[in-house]
């Protein structure tokens, strides 16, 4: 998927307009069916959630089109999309629930998207992240720690993850999600020669040396924390995949991969046996089914089975907007949301959505590919893998792939933190997408004009040409590497013999 | 970075590709069974509001669906209430029972067998409208059995041993489905938590489920059959009948009813012995044979094996690792034998049947929206228990019961019937469970019947089988000979 085919420079912006039109018409279309069902005409806000939606795609493209004209055209429109498609669903819950979640979820879509646009205006480069490595880390930090603290700290079922402020409660291990990937990007593009260094050769495997295990040690101390004390397994899951993800991209080492594994499956073998809750969530899992644990109250498996017959009811064509009943499951408009959209879209709709954000997930990597510098790089895999990662632990817990454990899908779940700290992630993809697909300035150290014949002939962008060199590194082994031409940066790629 | 950069894209593809994975899993190869399972309210829910077929009995239909004023639109109607109830079910707005449950597929219009009628409903626009299930039931043994139980707890089963109909089936005591059947939460709520508390237990069908009864001495007629399939043993053979038999290794003795001898002999012929059920013979034969011969003439009946009629029929237990104190208490319906109704009903039914066991069944047709039939029940041979031999001589040994012994209460004038009381201990104080199990005419059988009132109904302590259940059983046959 990473080849790059000669072609005309393309921005994509019209192409972006056109997906734009559609995401936007999904949603508004989608909310519109709901009230057509439920109320046998068009629904009460429908002006607002038309107003919002194709608001930010008229900003959102308008703003592209000034501030960063090569970023990705998939990505805005496939969020809005996903946006949409929640938002018509979290309207229609509020029907059968008597809640009003709907319209506070759209003003922080209103307020995600906006930042997400603030990000393209004042982040002209996200080189500039990397000076905040240090910083990201203490902000991550205290966010962590914010719902420790007593009297601002709140706990909700169980998991002690939330603050409150005034009338409004938050999550501060969303935002924490994105300061980490800059902490980790920042930190291991600088000490990525040190962890690629080799040690001990065990069972054939290629050990990191041991002095250098610090920081794994630290990433995996720190989400046991956040295990024992936030009692949040979901959470403790991603910051250690991000890290361990971003780990294995900075260094290309596999044996970190497995020395992360081992340590994830020491630190669950804990967990199950030291915590009531875990084992609860691994005996849910394999016997959800059965009448005792489906009654056993609380921690019993009645919400998973619950949605399990919610995707089956729905089967593959799914019971239609409205038509459903997926308010029968506990947290239907959060983190059974899928649940319902696999209920009412049915089994076709709900693989749409997750072919929307393995999208969303490659033209991360794509950017990530594509773009010149090492921070970038790590820092746009590291977010896209965020959102991978999150997917797979909630459509995997509802559909009983793998444990059940507290993530919201990004986008689609209720959620102010998270459709926050969502925006701003695509907000930093869009930004990094853009630097990637930017053809290089003519008057920098590229001083071969042949060359930069070649490469504008190609993609214009001396990106593409590195790729074009590690895609065939079989073919050329003694092949220079290329060096960005972005000033402070590392190299991006390190020459192995 | 590159390099391992494509690799992580290849693992998260991976990752999706799994998510897709199990996601059609449940939505599409574990739908069914998940969709099925009893605790799926949605299956209810969708259907609730559906033009759902009728269930029919003998032409009539029992239960159907009325268009209302209320957002579900239609409402079922049970024009018997109480008579069908355990076999129609009931179809509530959080479940349905009964075979509302087990043909809702037909009834609802979801069934494959309708996939063509369903395909020319959405041609044309029109509600596909759900297909009729009709029964087997036979009215007017229904009611009899109905009416013969009256007040007292109990159930009564009546078979057609010839093919495995279920012409009668009654539970009592009863309830009215119209009222758990209403469009109102709260209304259904409140009905039905008071049934579930009565301590009678009305939404359990006694003949084939709830926590079923000893049989007593109607267990004797699987002894006499194993007895008899022996090759050893014929309708004249001179049996033991000691006044008590002493049970080994306990202080325990098994007395004959009333606690005198059978005969002023120390034997008495087979035949004999089930004409006034005398226990000591059974009991001694019983350990004789051993545990083993007797579970298998059991199941041979059976005993233990999963029955769809297509209600789920409760399996009826012949215990096991038993000893020889047990065993003895085993061959006269006592210890932990436990059956239901229609297995009674279906032991008559093999020995009314030529040894011939056949599989209970109680829905005929199954037709579509359009009348035509869909489905219509073949009769299925479950097995033969005994020889045709063994049968004659056991038809009548029984035929002797109602002429001269126990059983005289369920003679019908002008018409030879076979049959065996039971009297159950139920190992409370309380007292006994009164059995009778028969089918008519002896020679050429329409019906087999089983019938329980439970802890002797209305006569108490002064029950037994002969006195209390075989009044009712004759009703019944008496009224699918008269059709």
């Amino acid at each position: 998927m990473a080849t790059v085919a000669p072609q005309q420079l393309r921005t994509g912006r019209w192409s972006e307009a056109g997906l734009l039109i559609l995401a936007a018409a999904v949603g508004v279309a989608g909310y519109f069916l709901v009230g057509l069902s439920l109320e046998g005409g068009p629904p009460p806000h429908l002006v607002p959630v038309g107003a919002v939606l194709v608001g930010i795609a008229l900003v959102g493209h308008v703003v592209l089109r000034w501030r960063a004209p090569y970023a990705d055209p998939v990505l805005l429109p496939l969020a809005l999309g996903l946006n949409g498609v929640g938002l018509a669903m979290i309207y229609r819950i509020d029907y059968a629930i008597g809640e009003s979640a709907g319209p506070r979820q759209l003003v922080w879509t209103a307020l995600g998207a906006g930042l997400a646009i603030v990000i393209l205006f004042v982040l002209r480069d996200h080189r500039m992240l990397r000076r905040y490595t240090y910083t990201s880390l203490v902000v991550s930090l205290v966010l962590l720690l914010l719902p420790m603290i007593p009297g601002l700290g709140q706990e909700i079922n169980g998991a002690r993850l939330w603050i409150r402020v005034g009338g409004f409660s938050f999550q501060p291990a969303e935002i924490a999600k994105i300061t980490l990937a800059v902490f980790f990007a920042g930190y291991l593009v600088s000490n990525r020669d040190v962890l690629t260094l080799a040690g001990p050769k065990i069972l054939g495997l290629q050990l990191p040396r041991v002095r250098d295990m610090g920081p794994i040690l630290l990433a995996w101390l720190a989400s046991v924390a956040v295990l024992v004390f936030q009692r949040d397994l979901g959470t403790s899951l991603l910051f250690f995949g991000l890290f361990v993800a971003m780990l294995y991209v900075a260094t290309d080492r596999f044996s970190w991969i497995v020395l992360g594994l081992g340590m994830f499956a020491l630190g669950v073998l804990i967990a199950v046996n030291t915590f009531g809750h875990v084992a609860a969530r691994f005996d849910v899992w394999l016997n959800a089914l059965e009448p005792e644990v489906y009654n056993r109250h609380p921690g019993g498996s009645g919400q998973l089975v619950q949605g399990l017959f919610g995707l089956a009811s729905g089967g593959l064509m799914g019971t239609g907007w409205g038509e459903g009943y997926p308010n029968l499951v506990p947290y239907s408009n959060s983190d059974f949301i899928v649940a319902s959209l696999g209920e009412e879209l049915g089994l076709t709709g709900l693989l749409g959505i997750l072919l929307a954000y393995l999208v969303i997930v490659q033209r991360a990597f794509r950017t990530s590919i594509g773009v010149r510098d090492g921070f970038g790089k790590l820092l746009a895999s590291g977010l896209g893998f965020g959102v991978a990662f999150q997917c797979f632990v909630v459509v995997g817990g509802v559909t009983r792939l793998i444990p059940l454990t507290g993530l919201t899908m990004p986008f689609l779940a209720a959620g102010g933190s998270a459709m926050i700290a969502n925006w701003i992630v695509l907000g930093l993809l869009l930004r990094i997408s853009d630097a990637a697909r930017r053809p290089a300035p003519v008057d920098q150290s590229v001083s071969d004009d042949t060359v930069l014949t070649v490469l504008g002939a190609d993609d214009g962008s001396p990106g593409a040409g590195e790729q074009r060199h590690s895609g065939a590194g079989g073919e050329s082994p003694g092949a220079a590497d290329h060096r960005s031409t972005g000033g402070d940066d590392h190299p991006t790629e390190v020459v192995r013999p | 970075m590159n390099t391992p950069l494509r690799r992580l894209s290849v693992v998260v593809l991976v990752m999706f590709l799994a998510l897709m994975g199990s996601a059609t899993w449940v939505q599409y190869g574990q739908a069914g069974a998940l969709n099925d399972d009893p605790r799926n309210v949605r299956t209810v829910y969708r259907d609730y509001g559906a033009d759902r077929g009728p269930i029919v009995v003998a032409g009539e239909e029992v239960a159907y669906s009325t268009e209302v004023d209320t957002p579900f639109e239609y409402q079922r109607v049970y024009t018997e209430g109480p008579l069908y109830a355990h076999s129609t079910g009931y179809f509530s707005m959080y479940q349905m029972t009964g075979i509302e449950r087990a043909a809702t597929s037909v009834l609802s219009g979801t069934d494959d067998s309708l996939l063509w009628s369903r395909i020319r409903a959405l041609i044309t626009g029109s509600q596909q409208q759900g297909g009729s299930v009709e029964l087997t039931l036979d009215p007017a043994a229904q009611q009899a059995a109905y009416d013969a139980l009256g007040d007292q707890r109990g159930a009564v089963v009546a078979l057609d041993p010839n093919t495995g109909a279920i012409l009668a089936m009654v539970s009592k005591p009863s309830f009215d489905p119209n009222d758990l059947a209403v469009h109102s939460s709260s209304e259904v709520d409140e009905t039905y938590n008071a049934l579930v508390a009565d301590e009678s237990d009305p939404l359990i069908n006694r003949a084939i489920g709830g926590s079923l009864y000893a049989p007593g001495s109607v267990f004797k007629l699987v002894d006499a059959a194993m007895l008899l399939e022996s090759g050893d043993y014929d309708p004249d053979s001179q049996v033991p009948a000691p006044v008590e038999l002493e049970l080994p290794q306990t202080d325990h003795v098994i007395r004959n009813p009333g606690g005198g001898p059978c005969t002023s002999e120390d034997t008495v012929t087979l035949t004999y012995a089930l004409q006034v059920s005398c226990n000591t013979p059974f009991s001694a034969l019983a350990m004789e044979f051993g545990e083993e011969a007797l579970a298998e003439q059991a199941e041979a009946f059976g005993f233990g094996s999963e029955l769809d009629i297509p209600l789920t029929v409760t399996p009826s237990t012949f215990p096991g690792d038993m000893n020889d104190a047990q065993v003895a208490m085993s061959a006269i319906g006592q210890y932990d034998v436990r059956v239901s109704p229609l297995q009674v009903a279906m032991v008559s039914a093999a020995i009314a049947n030529d040894g011939v066991l056949m599989e209970p069944y109680l829905i005929d047709t199954e037709r579509g929206p359009n009348l035509q039939v869909t489905s219509q029940t073949e009769p299925n041979e479950l097995g033969e228990p005994l020889s045709a031999s063994s049968a004659a001589q056991l038809r009548q040994m029984m035929v002797n019961v109602v002429e001269n012994g126990t059983g005289t209460a369920g003679q019908i004038s002008g018409v030879s019937v076979a049959g065996k009381t039971g009297t159950a201990e139920s190992g409370t104080d309380a007292p006994q469970h009164a059995w009778f199990t028969a089918f008519a005419p002896a020679e050429d059988p329409q019906v087999a019947v089983a019938v329980v009132v439970e802890h002797g109904g209305a006569q108490g302590d002064e029950a037994t089988g002969g006195r209390t259940a075989a009044p009712i059983a004759a009703a019944v046959m008496q009224a699918v000979m008269d059709r």
